[in-house]
């Protein structure tokens, strides 16, 4: 019985030694899909960012760097001719040609993919001979390698062989779904979804010269409860967790074992105000929309405490706001983002001004899991805005429930955030600022702002399209239609013998991984 | 007997069909699916083609003679989320969970019923006391923070066992199983005690007041007078006695362990139908949810039809006063 037990104790201690070195980590959610297209979302990207490679990468810092295009130049204002990388193969041994990229383009702006909004400008993609490929645009487009870094290279022959050249076809599982081909540094070994995946060194990767990285081996697991991900973490089963709770972070720093490494994010967190409406219809006011007052709007904007939300409720995470354009993006100005000052009396005085001393009451809808301690800051808001008589009655509900409401403009007041995926301040303007978009639900009508906002998507006189984007960043935030309220920071919480460059997108890029 | 079975038969598929009904009534309130299927940068139009696609446009009876039709036929459609077939999804999630419930059935049993007996024959050590003191904690406490502390404890303080997920496994045929690797079987250990806690509190103290009261009844008085030895008074008599309610008890409390199961998954990770159905809900990927609360509703009724069956079967005055 004893040597039982003894044989029992060496099997379950006894831990595998080797000599890789093995990246494990770990954040909230699982990847939707292995397809680089069908989906325009966080960890599916993160997966696609490790496999496959795009003609114009970004590195941590976000600045662009050639990947699979050598070199590019605009041979007219709406034809971009890219140069690509020779002697490159994807994992299962195809060659890399012009032909893929036309493919890929193709295939990610077809109706069933998740990111033709990206690169709608885009009308042609033609190869000229197999290492040169030009891409015609509508009209001119100033930011098209933006919209290029988010596209994802696949073989055109891989994608024919397993019948993938749709993205996301129901009613059956598509072979993409768990499976990637791509050029990149690694290799999708195993993929079981929800479960666990995990990618190898890719040893024939055209970057390994310029950039040595010396990680073998990647496993991700999802962890989806917040308590257990920090532990899986100190008690040494993972290297790196993406998203670890705010109220942890000084006990994972403290444990002597990990580093926490903070960055701002290019994204703002903001309340929405229904300014177009004739009346709002959770308002007990009738026959005139309190809103529609900018001196109102002002009030709300003045009601509130920045401060206070960044470092209680955010604990630190958080940077006050002042416009709509994130810090990291191009086109941002510190001095157009000083925050609003908070001064309840005056916000007082200008509700009274415009005719609501006693204030109003409204419904505010709030997402209550998408943003983080999004239910806590809409809370912490009702309690500012009573102080100056506008009465909100929270409405916290899950995103599935909460965007509809804000796409189908079914509010009358909201909390919602904005991050960008082409690093131009045009992408917030443009979403937020447009009567068109589907995430704008204010109902603020200033046409000679929605001018500058189409002009600057056309200009390429880069002085010309400056001018208008900080035009047009300082006529959207003194309309007051929206309450900027603070750009939030996140948090990469890795162990100290693994140096991974915190990316202010959130997407880990593992080829810049060292292990000491 | 025969027509008593049909009609309980019958019984049991419309509670199938109300159970399917209910759930599905309650999608209508959980949001738009397509809100998380496609970027928060697709076009209005895009979201609409999607929806046409996926059928949610219908009305709800159209919606609802679909699934049921389908669901006949096993076919439970594609996970929105993850894009594969539902029936192919569960049936991969479903050893991990009935691996797990079986272990902490197992856990709950034998502990229960061996702390029970020892609590009721010892009724006044101390040792009884401090056990009893102890299993009031496992019914008062919630899953959650049981499962948390045991993480921080074993696997954060003392580093013994991890703290997420199945470990290794190894496939025999469609059956994914952990029991075979030294990983996998520690990966076990932690989920199983906080699953069946509970259970296990539940069985010690039945069994306990159940013992109790054989203890005093006349026939054990009688057998001690014979001068039988106190390990046949208290096994071959007492627990015989003592145990029929118990059998019925911890066969009911298996469905529940299925149910319970879905805290207990997520706190662990533990790749299960339960930790399925939790991250379906917050997606509002209605195929998945509507597969499992349909398979819960079947295990209920499966088990409750069983136990009916088995009433009749063993209970002779059940039997005579239907003939």
């Amino acid at each position: 019985m004893q040597r039982l037990f003894l044989l029992c104790a060496v099997l379950f201690l006894a831990a595998p030694a080797s000599a890789e070195n093995v990246l494990r980590w770990a954040s909230q959610g699982d990847a939707f899909t292995m397809d680089p297209h069908a989906q325009n979302e966080g960890q599916t990207h993160t997966f696609s960012l490790q496999v496959e490679e795009q003609l114009v990468a970004r590195k941590p810092d976000l600045t662009k760097t050639p990947a699979l295009a050598v070199s590019w130049t605009l041979v007219n204002p709406t034809t971009w001719e890219f140069k690509l990388r020779p002697n490159v193969k994807f994992h299962d041994g195809r060659p890399f040609t012009s032909d893929d990229v036309v493919f890929s383009f193709k295939r990610a702006l077809l109706p069933t993919s998740d990111m033709r909004d990206i690169i709608g400008m885009i009308s042609d993609v033609v190869a000229v001979d197999p290492l040169t490929v030009r891409i015609i645009t509508k009209g001119p487009d100033p930011i098209l390698l933006d919209e290029v870094a988010n596209i994802f290279i696949m073989s055109r022959g891989w994608a024919k062989e397993h019948g993938v050249e749709v993205p996301h076809e129901s009613g059956k599982e598509s072979y993409a779904v768990r499976h990637k081909n791509g050029t990149g540094p690694f290799k999708l070994e195993l993929r079981e979804p929800d479960v666990r995946s995990v990618m190898v060194k890719n040893p024939d990767w055209w970057g390994l010269k310029d950039q040595p990285h010396n990680v073998d081996r990647i496993i991700y697991t999802p962890i989806k409860n917040p308590a257990t991900r920090v532990a899986a973490l100190l008690s040494g089963e993972l290297d790196f967790v993406l998203d670890p709770p705010v109220q942890d972070l000084a006990r994972i720093e403290s444990s002597g074992t990990f580093t926490v490494q903070k960055t701002a994010s290019p994204w703002t967190i903001f309340l929405g105000m229904n300014a177009g409406g004739q009346e709002l219809a959770s308002s007990s006011v009738k026959g005139k929309n309190p809103f529609a007052d900018i001196r109102v709007r002002k009030a709300v904007n003045m009601a509130i405490d920045r401060k206070g939300i960044a470092q209680r409720i955010m604990r630190g995470l958080a940077e006050p706001a002042g416009n709509l354009v994130p810090p990291g993006v191009y086109g941002y100005d510190a001095s157009l983002d000083v925050p609003m000052a908070f001064d309840a009396e005056g916000a007082k005085k200008l509700m009274a001004e415009a005719g609501y001393p006693n204030g109003f009451d409204l419904r505010l809808d709030c997402p209550n899991d998408r943003y983080l301690n999004d239910e806590q800051v809409c809370q912490a808001i009702v309690g500012m805005l009573a102080r100056v008589g506008v009465k909100a009655t929270l409405d916290p509900k899950p995103r599935t429930l909460h965007f509809p409401k804000v796409q189908n403009k079914k509010t009358d007041f909201y909390l919602f955030g904005w991050g960008t995926d082409t690093t131009d301040a045009h992408n917030h303007l443009a979403f937020l600022g447009l009567p068109t978009s589907v995430w704008n639900a204010t109902g603020y009508s200033d046409p000679p702002l929605f001018d500058m906002i189409n002009a600057m998507a056309t200009e390429v006189d880069k002085a010309k399209r400056d001018t208008l984007i900080r035009d047009a960043t300082i006529r959207l935030r003194d309309a007051h239609s929206y309450a900027p309220l603070y750009h939030p920071m996140l948090a990469w919480a890795t162990r100290k013998n693994l140096t991974l460059p915190v990316a202010p997108d959130s997407f880990p890029r593992f080829s810049y991984a060292r292990f000491k | 007997m025969a027509r008593r079975f049909l009609r309980r038969l019958i019984q049991a598929a419309a509670v199938m069909v109300l159970a399917a009904l209910v759930s599905f009534l309650l999608f209508n309130y959980i949001g738009d699916p397509v809100s998380n299927m496609v970027g928060e940068r697709a076009s209005a139009e895009d979201r609409t083609a999607l929806r046409d696609r996926l059928g949610l446009n219908d009305s709800f009876v159209v919606q609802f003679a679909r699934f049921t039709a389908n669901a006949v036929q096993g076919d439970f459609g594609m996970s929105y989320r993850l894009q594969r077939p539902v029936t192919e999804l569960l049936a991969e999630r479903l050893p991990a969970t009935i691996e797990l419930v079986l272990a902490s059935a197992l856990f709950a049993v034998v502990l229960g019923v061996s702390l029970g007996i020892f609590t009721a024959i010892r009724r006044d050590s101390w040792l009884s006391r401090v056990i009893l003191a102890v299993s009031l904690v496992g019914v008062s406490l919630p899953t959650f923070v049981i499962g948390i502390g045991l993480i921080y404890l074993f696997a954060v303080t003392l580093g013994w066992l991890p703290s997420f997920g199945r470990g290794d496994v190894v496939q025999l045929g469609w059956w994914s199983t952990g029991l075979l690797t030294a990983s996998g079987l520690k990966a076990l250990i932690l989920p199983a005690v906080t699953l069946g806690l509970f259970q296990m509190t539940f069985i010690l103290r039945l069994v306990r007041a159940e013992m109790l009261e054989v203890l005093g009844a006349d026939f054990i008085r009688t057998a001690r007078a014979m001068g039988l030895s106190d390990t046949t008074v208290n096994f071959k008599y007492a627990f015989k006695n003592a145990s029929l309610p118990v059998i019925t008890i911890v066969g009911l409390k298996l469905g529940e362990l299925i149910a319970f199961s879905i805290i207990t998954e997520t706190v662990f990770q533990w790749p299960g139908m339960g930790l399925l159905f939790i991250q379906a809900v917050s997606f509002a990927d209605v195929p998945i949810m509507a597969a499992y609360l349909f398979m819960v509703a079947f295990v209920f009724v499966a088990i409750n039809l069983v136990v009916d069956v088995l009433y009749v079967v063993l209970d002779p005055r059940l039997r005579e006063a239907k003939a």
